[in-house]
């Protein structure tokens, strides 16, 4: 455990008062506003926040830089008792790779595509002159199998894009190993990956970490995962430190309003809805097999019941055929085999056969927002669309109701119906977004990972809303998403899949109690907990199961 | 109105020099009579006179024709040849473009196949090619050329229209069972304007360049028509005796080329620039 | 590597349908001729019975599909038929014309290349400096040129006034090489100028590209040196963005030789295209038609395949 301070070195990193502006349209603004950080040798530090934080602005700055389109304007960067900010381009190199060294958040686009790994590997090595080729070439695949890649003496002789996402995120924490250096950035290294393979790369770089007795500073959006990382945190939003402390203590008794959100983040439960009482369900999906150009099956005989007023989560991690289900339903990819049924009557197989009604009572919400709405159409026309074409209002009525509708979704009509979607911010495009979903009248809305592009208190605010719709509406949410925290938070019932079948589905509480398919226990393990334990302690227990012989099914990702 | 002024603040002073260029070239072409002090093809004194003499400010041609007058007749024909073929190239390519990605299939297969084997040939030979059989008339130089370039706006149309096709707004159309005609007028096209502007402009150059190549080798505008590729190729013996005046016209054609590059360039700038802030 | 390989078969095979369909098309096209090519040639005044006799002897009395494959058929075997005009074998005129084009435009590139992209590579590196505006503004006013406008610059100053270059470049197979250099140096200077306005723009934009990878970044942070940064990281991926914008530009020099060719008199085959244009020799323009064509297709053929070639990821599939 690296719980407290005990043991740690001297001060290794030190930055006060640091400023960065950034660049838009010709003008310069400050995006960090004076921030201090200290790291002392052997510590690894939390930077957590929201879009918009300056987290990786600020950890990026530590080694002197800033991207381009940013600049550092006040404070000092000493690191090691040298002032990165006074030094000389030529002194910076030297310290860059050698002693500080930097992972990236895609390890796929990071990694150069013309060099084979270990070779990347190597580079930083030889170019600063600390040890030979051969012996980093040694001591490459030593890394490699210490962070338990396959094949530790040959992987790192494959190209970047022979290696699947978890590995290759690995393969740069071992890069960024490779001269030994003080200090690590760790730049969202996980927020890419499912969750599952999160696990095997989040105790990859725990594990190496100690080993060498490196200082990190280690950047997330998600506290759960700082918080298995982390000796200290610091919480930023908008460029300022919000609140800084030991990771337990902030943890256990977090002192800031905007912390306490940030940890509430996840305890949102709805209250069940009413089981459906009618014999049919509102939709049902028979059977279905379906697949690209007749090449790859990409859902195998799925099988999906959804009653009236509930909200169905299907969850599954990438290539698990989630969004392709909603794709049959709404038509878009006609199945190969089986049907889809709506309140009993089976449903044309392609949209451009469904009749205008059908369409109605099936609308969608996106992932994307931002591409979700015609930046160039003004809300009035977006929201005043659907309402004309479906249910043929025009004129007074007509804005009338699109001004209910954005009461509805809680945003002001006389501020907002005039605005094109490029003057709104994320959160509210969704609410947009739902508001024409909702004009329709639908009795089905599919949401497909609506809130995984927004900041989390943003997509908690979305959730709730989508709940309070429901309970005063009766709408039917079918919810695809990989997040279990969102599972948790607004399902009814669940539907597990797993390379396009159906693994285990039923009843929230059934589906989150033990004894699961093996599958969903994976899954369900997987996902980070706020307890500064909980990694450890999960490892202990997948490694324990494993010593007894008992079976225990892995990331596909290895 | 202000956002105009606002807008023309900020450009830089080549785009200011593009839009004055532009402006003066518009201006010549329109009031070419009223400007003009003899008619188009009239023969007003001796061949090849120099500059300045006998009250012919720019001399007059190897017909004995002012210089002045088929300098500004020339903007006439030739921009408004260049424009009017520019404008039909995107009628065509732009609307086959937009339907081949919105129809998809089959209809984008083959007008993509018939694309790629227009573009295999270089424009100069193709075009030179058919007008050896068709023969030379404005109406057919129009058509032919605005054919053979509307294979570029095509590409151009659809690589733009690809892009917005597969965004989710327009999958939300299609889901709320909207019309063709609607996704592409209301959804597609509205988004693939800025880039389309930016080749209208770029397509202009090359056409009125094409022309002018085209004339000056005695295959595009023919006399009596004013045109300053044609003059070009009617005075270049004279640059032999150190006598810049075949150069005028074929500065006039690099002129106005130069202009409408840096405002598109301009343009071009400002609307990434944009893109890049969402 | 199978997978490459069938790659570059298709890509071949592609090139020598398009061909193949180019060919179908010149043909075609005079085939498209109101009347008949014969009818054209002789006029309206022609009686009936000349034409047919006409007919008879160029072949026109045989069936399309016959008369095509008599046609490529020779082609291929190096006999382009005979000039309406004068009656001579085509291949005999066409063949040191074609040699004399390629040697103009081989000398442009010879010159254009090198300068081109080295300029776009430093323009894209010291991107949005002085020299980058300038480089801009300059390559958009040469981009914006008439072909004939720089020649007749280039011969006011360099030939008329300066008298270091001879204003036409009359060339013929007793020269030297380098007498014939010398002779063509004004149309590929010319051609130079415009070509290297394009490449050096599109180069700059590639180079631009791969600067913004997040791998150079990395390499940025690894504390790589400049240089090797340039080398090692972007040149290996810049190789096939570069070796497209080369060949498509030495496409264009081919073409592009028509206008300059005519401006400084020089006996290449675009001079003969134009004439033969001009006096509508169709068995000339067909013959020189396909040539262009195909030498247009073939270099672009060319790029496709060493685009393949020099990307990693399709050299080392999974």
């Amino acid at each position: 455990m690296r719980n407290s301070d005990a043991g740690k070195g001297d001060v290794l990193l030190e930055m006060r008062g640091l400023r960065i502006e950034g660049q838009s349209e010709d003008q310069w603004n400050e995006i960090v506003h004076g921030v201090d950080v200290t790291l002392r040798r052997g510590e690894v530090l939390g930077l957590i926040g929201e879009s918009g934080a300056g987290k990786s602005t600020i950890g990026i700055a530590s080694m002197g830089f800033a991207r381009p389109g940013c600049r550092i304007t006040g404070g000092t960067i000493l690191f090691d008792g040298m002032d990165l900010r006074a030094a000389s381009d030529e002194q910076l190199r030297k310290l860059r790779g050698s002693r500080i060294a930097y992972v990236a958040q895609s390890a796929a686009a990071a990694f150069n595509p013309a060099h084979k790994l270990i070779d990347q590997y190597t580079e930083a090595p030889v170019q600063h002159g600390v040890k030979p080729k051969a012996e980093a070439e040694r001591e490459a695949m030593e890394l490699y199998r210490r962070l338990r890649l396959p094949d530790p003496e040959s992987i790192g002789f494959r190209y970047p894009h022979q290696v699947s996402g978890g590995q290759l995120q690995r393969a740069m924490t071992a890069m960024a190993m490779a001269c030994h250096p003080d200090l690590i950035i760790f730049d969202e290294p996980t927020t890419a990956l499912d969750v599952t393979t999160q696990i095997e790369v989040l105790a990859a770089i725990k594990d190496v970490v100690e080993e060498f007795n490196t200082a990190a500073i280690y950047i997330t959006h998600d506290l759960a995962v700082v918080a298995q990382m982390a000796d200290r945190i610091m919480v930023l939003r908008y460029g300022d430190l919000i609140e800084e402390g030991n990771a337990r203590g902030m943890l256990a008794d977090p002192k800031e309003t905007y912390t306490r959100q940030l940890l509430a983040v996840r305890s949102y439960r709805k209250e069940e809805a009413p089981p459906d009482e009618s014999p049919v369900p509102l939709l049902e999906v028979r059977n279905v097999t379906a697949s690209y150009g007749g090449q790859v099956i990409v859902l195998d005989d799925v099988s999906v019941k959804v009653g009236r007023g509930r909200t169905v989560a299907v969850v599954g991690e990438s290539g698990s055929g989630k969004s392709t289900l909603a794709r049959v339903i709404t038509g878009l990819l006609p199945p190969s085999e089986g049907s889809v049924l709506f309140n009993g009557e089976e449903l044309p197989a392609s949209y451009k056969n469904r009749n205008r009604d059908q369409l109605r009572h099936a609308q969608m919400i996106y992932q994307m927002p931002d591409t979700a709405l015609n930046p160039r159409q003004r809300i009035r026309d977006v929201i005043g669309r659907p309402l004309g074409f479906y249910l043929g209002l025009k004129g007074a009525e007509r804005e009338k109701r699109t001004r209910e509708l954005l009461q509805m979704i809680e945003m002001d009509p006389d501020e907002f119906i005039d605005r094109l979607p490029g003057e709104l911010s994320g959160g509210q495009k969704q609410r947009i977004c739902i508001a024409r979903a909702l004009a329709a009248e639908p009795e089905l809305i599919i949401c497909d990972e609506v809130t995984s592009a927004l900041d989390q208190l943003v997509a908690e605010e979305i959730l709730k809303l989508l709940q309070r719709l429901q309970d005063e509406l009766g709408v039917t949410y079918l919810f695809i998403t990989h997040d279990l925290a969102t599972v948790r938070a607004i399902s009814d019932e669940v539907v597990v899949m797993l390379e396009g079948k159906v693994v285990e589905q039923g009843g929230k509480a059934d589906i989150f109690t033990p004894p699961h398919d093996p599958y969903t226990d994976l899954l369900l393990s997987s996902v980070p907990e706020m307890d500064p334990d909980w990694l450890d302690d999960l490892l202990a227990d997948r490694a324990a199961r494993k010593a007894r012989g008992e079976k225990v099914m892995e990331s596909a990702d290895q | 109105m202000e956002r105009f002024w606002k807008l023309l603040k900020s450009a830089p002073p080549t785009a200011i020099f593009g839009l004055l260029v532009i402006a003066l070239y518009v201006f010549v072409a329109l009031f070419a009579p009223v400007l003009a002090p003899y008619g188009e093809s009239e023969i007003v004194g001796p061949e090849f006179l120099p500059r300045g003499e006998e009250g012919f400010i720019l001399g007059t041609d190897n017909l004995g024709r002012d210089m002045l007058t088929r300098l500004i007749y020339g903007a006439r024909n030739t921009i408004g040849i260049a424009f009017v073929t520019t404008c039909l190239a995107f009628l065509i390519g732009g609307v086959f473009g937009l339907v081949a990605t919105t129809l998809g299939g089959w209809v984008d297969q083959l007008l993509g196949r018939m694309v790629d084997v227009l573009m295999a040939i270089p424009t100069l030979i193709f075009a030179l090619l058919i007008l050896t059989i068709t023969g030379t008339s404005i109406p057919v130089l129009i058509v032919v050329i605005a054919v053979l370039d509307s294979t570029r706006v095509f590409r151009l149309a659809r690589a733009v229209s690809m892009n917005i096709v597969v965004l989710d707004f327009v999958e939300a159309a299609r889901l709320r069972g909207e019309g063709t005609w609607w996704i592409i007028t209301r959804e597609i096209l509205p988004n693939s304007l800025p880039p389309l502007v930016a080749e209208f402009g770029l397509r202009f150059c090359f056409v009125f360049l094409f022309i002018s190549a085209l004339s000056f080798l005695g295959l595009g505008i023919k006399p009596p028509l004013a045109d300053w590729a044609s003059m070009v190729r009617d005075m270049r013996t004279l640059i032999s005796f150190a006598d810049p005046t075949p150069l005028l016209p074929a500065g006039a054609i690099a002129l106005l080329t130069v202009g409408v590059n840096f405002v598109v360039d301009w343009f071009l700038h400002k609307t990434s620039g944009i893109r890049d802030e969402k | 590597m199978a997978k490459i390989l069938k790659m570059v078969a298709q890509r071949l095979a592609l090139g020598f349908l398009t061909l193949f369909v180019v060919s179908l098309i010149i043909f075609l096209g005079v085939e498209l001729l109101p009347g008949d090519l014969a009818e054209a040639i002789l006029g309206q005044a022609a009686t009936p019975e000349t034409v047919a006799a006409f007919r008879r002897e160029v072949g026109l009395d045989l069936p399309p599909h016959t008369r095509y494959l008599d046609w490529l058929g020779g082609m291929l075997q190096g006999d382009f038929g005979r000039s309406l005009a004068n009656q001579r074998e085509i291949s005999g005129l066409i063949g040191v014309r074609f040699a004399n084009t390629l040697f103009l435009a081989a000398t442009a590139a010879v010159i254009a290349v090198p300068l081109a992209v080295s300029l776009g590579v430093l323009a894209a590196l010291y991107r949005n400096t002085l020299f980058d505006r300038a480089i801009n503004v300059v390559t958009l006013t040469a981009i914006s040129f008439p072909e004939f406008f720089v020649g007749y610059i280039l011969i006011l100053f360099l030939a008329v006034q300066a008298n270091i270059f001879p204003s036409i470049s009359n060339v013929s197979a007793d020269l030297g090489f380098w007498e014939h250099v010398y002779r063509v140096m004004l149309p590929a200077l010319t051609l130079t100028l415009v070509v290297v306005a394009h490449m050096m723009r599109m180069t700059r934009a590639a180079i631009i590209n791969l600067l913004a990878s997040p791998y150079i970044e990395m390499a940025m942070l690894k504390g790589i040196s400049r240089s090797r940064i340039i080398i090692h990281h972007a040149l290996p991926n810049a190789l096939a963005p570069i070796i497209n914008v080369i060949v498509i530009n030495l496409a264009y020099l081919v073409v592009g030789v028509v206008v300059v060719e005519v401006v400084f008199a020089y006996p290449g085959l675009g001079q003969y295209f134009v004439d033969s244009v001009i006096k509508r020799d169709f068995p000339v323009v067909q013959a020189c038609c396909l040539i262009f064509a195909a030498t247009y297709i073939l270099l672009n053929l060319t790029a496709d395949v060493l685009s393949i070639l020099s990307n990693p990821r399709l050299m080392h599939p999974k």
